[in-house]
């Protein structure tokens, strides 16, 4: 078996408009940046986006919004990004807010075959509205769908050619949950190794979830927030 | 005209700093040995450098980490490692990493003890507003609903009145809430709230004011302790 696909470009051929798209990352840590490039040459438009966050302008998914590709996002938070703001303003844009723990495990049940769950985030709030309200021993849970999509673009730390995937540090995230709830996974790696060089003990998502995966040709680890110990007071505000 | 007779009086006055360095070595107070604690962002995330001696306790990042660590030195900073504010961090001995899934089933059940995060409005049933302000554009609400629905204790962190001195303690939140009847304490520069069934309870006050000099910039009736103390730093 071997899922390799030589360039990026090639792994995001097949992603045309309309598609929903899960993309991996918190804020810039652990973004398929690779993937991101390739569908940006793309330019295909009116894609359904799901993922945390949204970039920030000039990287990222903010690269995808600036070249007018994204109709719907669904994510937690998006203050980062400048131009989405006044793509929201305009009526350009439709957002869905889902609380971030919410929308891991919304994932993470698309993933896993499970069509909803109950959840107490969001209870008393504008989140409840429309939804289902369940008590369970005298506390009240909403009904929350699982999610799941036509293409994943996740990235990881290392993988090998079946697909086994290894995360590093807090760029693991949400690519593991993505990998498992999309009918085409893309994996982007750092390094691309031979079946049997990961030790299998340490693989973080078994190749079953994984249709693709590229060694990525760029990565520039964009850091949002570059806060250093000496500057603690000023970073900390 | 309280606002200038706090000012005068010391305890309330002082810089922005001063405010929050007063709120902050309060709440660290609440920390307990072996407790596992997730800081908000901003004024919350100073706990972190104020841990008293003797006490031990866990940082929870909700992008997936557990035992975060100071603020690296320049040129140790790593893109693969940051803070639920996507700041560059460091991890201690003990750390470990997991998804978003795994972070928030932790959160969500019932393993963190204790979660401090700050607040635009807090109201006498305990419930909390701090994400949407209508009529300006929403950012989301990223891991906070999540947070204060489930930690075993929700502490709120914010200065007692808003910039323009509008009281921020209320009988009821006009924004948007995070969560409904969530919170267990409040703590300002001007004193130690608690929540209770009754209402909220005053239990400490800064040292020179007066129960109804706090309560001229409170719109909940606070209901001072038979036990109230002097908030000494």
């Amino acid at each position: 078996m071997n899922k390799e696909v030589a360039t990026a470009s090639e792994a995001v051929a097949d992603i045309s408009e309309g598609a929903t798209v899960m993309l991996g990352g918190f804020g810039l840590c652990g973004i398929p940046e690779n993937l991101i490039a390739a569908l940006v040459e793309k330019r295909v438009k009116n894609l359904h986006t799901i993922s945390n966050n949204m970039g920030v302008d000039g990287f990222g998914m903010g690269l995808l919004l600036e070249a007018d590709m994204i109709a719907s996002h669904v994510g937690s938070y998006v203050g980062e990004n400048k131009l989405l703001e006044s793509r929201v303003i305009a009526g350009d844009l439709e957002i869905t807010f889902v609380p971030q723990g919410t929308l891991a495990e919304r994932i993470r049940a698309g993933g896993a075959g499970i069509p909803a769950f109950y959840t107490p985030a969001g209870v008393g709030t504008v989140v409840e509205e429309g939804k289902e309200i369940r008590e369970f021993d005298g506390r009240r849970y909403l009904l929350e769908h699982g999610l799941t999509a036509d293409f994943a673009l996740i990235k990881a730390w290392k993988g090998d050619r079946i697909g086994n995937l290894v995360y590093r540090k807090t760029a693991r995230n949400f690519n593991p949950l993505m990998a498992a709830a999309a009918k085409i996974t893309i994996a982007e790696v750092e390094e691309l190794v031979e079946p049997g060089q990961l030790d299998a003990d340490q693989v973080m998502t078994p190749g079953i979830y994984v249709q693709r995966i590229v060694k990525g040709a760029r990565y520039e680890k964009r850091i949002e927030r570059r806060t250093l110990r000496s500057a603690k007071a000023g970073a900390a505000k | 005209m309280t606002q200038n007779l706090i000012k005068e009086r010391g305890a309330g006055s002082g810089s922005e700093t001063d405010k929050r360095e007063r709120i902050i070595k309060r709440v660290v107070r609440e920390l307990r040995n072996g407790f596992y604690v997730n800081l908000g962002i901003g004024m919350p995330t100073l706990v972190a450098n104020h841990v008293p001696p003797g006490i031990e306790v866990i940082l929870q990042s909700e992008n997936g980490m557990l035992g975060l660590g100071e603020y690296p030195v320049a040129g140790a900073e790593d893109a693969d490692l940051i803070n639920a504010g996507k700041e560059t961090i460091t991890e201690v001995p003990g750390s470990s990493y997991f998804s978003s899934a795994e972070s928030f089933a932790m959160i969500r059940g019932g393993h963190i003890d204790l979660s401090i995060l700050g607040a635009m409005e807090v109201d006498e049933k305990g419930s909390l507003a701090n994400w949407m302000i209508p009529g300006k554009v929403v950012k989301g609400m990223g891991g906070a609903m999540d947070l204060v629905a489930s930690a075993r204790r929700v502490i709120v962190t914010m200065e007692h009145t808003s910039k323009s001195g509008s009281p921020k303690v209320l009988k009821q939140c006009s924004l948007p809430i995070t969560g409904f009847a969530v919170v267990e304490s409040i703590v300002t520069e001007l004193g130690f709230m608690r929540i209770t069934p009754e209402g909220i309870v005053l239990e400490e006050i800064a040292p020179g004011l007066t129960v109804e000099e706090v309560q001229s910039v409170t719109e909940a009736r606070l209901i001072p302790s038979p036990t109230l103390r002097s908030m000494d730093l």
